[in-house]
């Protein structure tokens, strides 16, 4: 699993990558999920239907997001413009 | 009675130069205090935003990047929809005929324009944005392909959430209604275009 986040002037930036179901990783994945979260920023895991439909789910918790996602993509919150 | 207005006025402008003797020095401090904490500020706000100088080179490869990330998540179809129009069309719920009644238009970094998907009229302009105030020498604004999928991924995820962050308005606040006609018949064309040819038509992220 990925976690990255998008940033201006970059594009996306890689934060951590590991494997949930090794321990250290997942505590690395966590650590890292919860230190954006408490930066603000919104949580997204990009999904597809078994039909190959295309989907995100926001996330708010680190156990939101399904063990078996590729990424966690995080971005700046919405603001009104 | 001219006496008394003139020992009035004399009152006046004694107790005036005894307070100016007793408060003037403090009032000017408190003045001059004031105006240098102003000029810090403001001295603060223009070094915060003077190290931000577009590079090109830089913004190119950051949207080349954003580029293969929405590719990645939005899949080839929607990409190619994103690449030919210049902006990303995404459905509401399908209605109990299986058809969505409602979508919206992503533009980046402009507004979203919701519109009825059967009869194309236009409903509103959500003004929304997405500021990364994490560098203020890269500037708050993420690389176009990023700011369309934040949209795209805070629609599928939170409807609900994204437009209540939004400012809504009547279509024509940002975008000219006649523009956005056009986008959503040359969509039509395209859409048309790729059943056409690809065989299946364009899904765009509807919800089922």
């Amino acid at each position: 699993m990925k976690l990255v986040r998008m940033k201006s002037g970059y594009g996306d930036v890689l934060l951590a990558e590991g494997d949930v179901d090794v321990a250290e990783d997942e505590e690395r994945l966590v650590e890292e999920f919860r230190r954006q979260l408490d930066l603000g920023l919104w949580a997204a895991v990009p999904t597809a239907t078994p039909g190959g439909r295309r989907e995100a789910v926001m996330v708010r918790s680190f156990s939101d997001v399904p063990r078996d996602a590729d990424r966690v993509i995080f971005f700046p919150p919405a603001a009104g413009g | 009675m001219a006496m008394t207005a003139l020992v009035g006025i004399s009152l006046g402008v004694i107790a005036a130069a005894l307070m100016v003797v007793g408060f003037g020095p403090d009032l000017l401090a408190w003045i001059n205090e004031r105006r240098r904490r102003a000029g810090e500020r403001k001295l603060a706000r223009i070094a915060a935003r003077g190290h931000y100088v577009p590079d090109p080179g830089r913004e190119l490869r950051a949207e080349r990047k954003a580029e293969q990330l929405l590719l990645g998540v939005i899949g080839p179809e929607a990409f190619e929809a994103y690449r030919a129009l210049g902006f990303l069309p995404v459905y509401g719920p399908p209605d109990a005929d299986g058809r969505p009644s409602y979508g919206y238009l992503i533009y980046p970094h402009r507004p979203l324009v919701s519109f009825d998907a059967r009869s194309r009229a236009l409903l509103s302009e959500y003004c929304v944005a997405f500021p990364d105030r994490s560098e203020p020498a890269h500037g708050e604004r993420l690389p176009d392909a990023d700011d369309v999928l934040a949209k795209w991924m805070a629609l599928r995820g939170d409807e609900r959430g994204l437009i209540a962050a939004a400012n809504m308005h009547l279509p024509g606040r940002q975008l000219d209604p006649d523009q956005v006609r056009r986008d959503l018949s040359r969509l039509g064309e395209w859409s048309a275009e790729a059943l056409t040819t690809a065989g299946p038509a364009p899904s765009f992220g509807v919800a089922t």
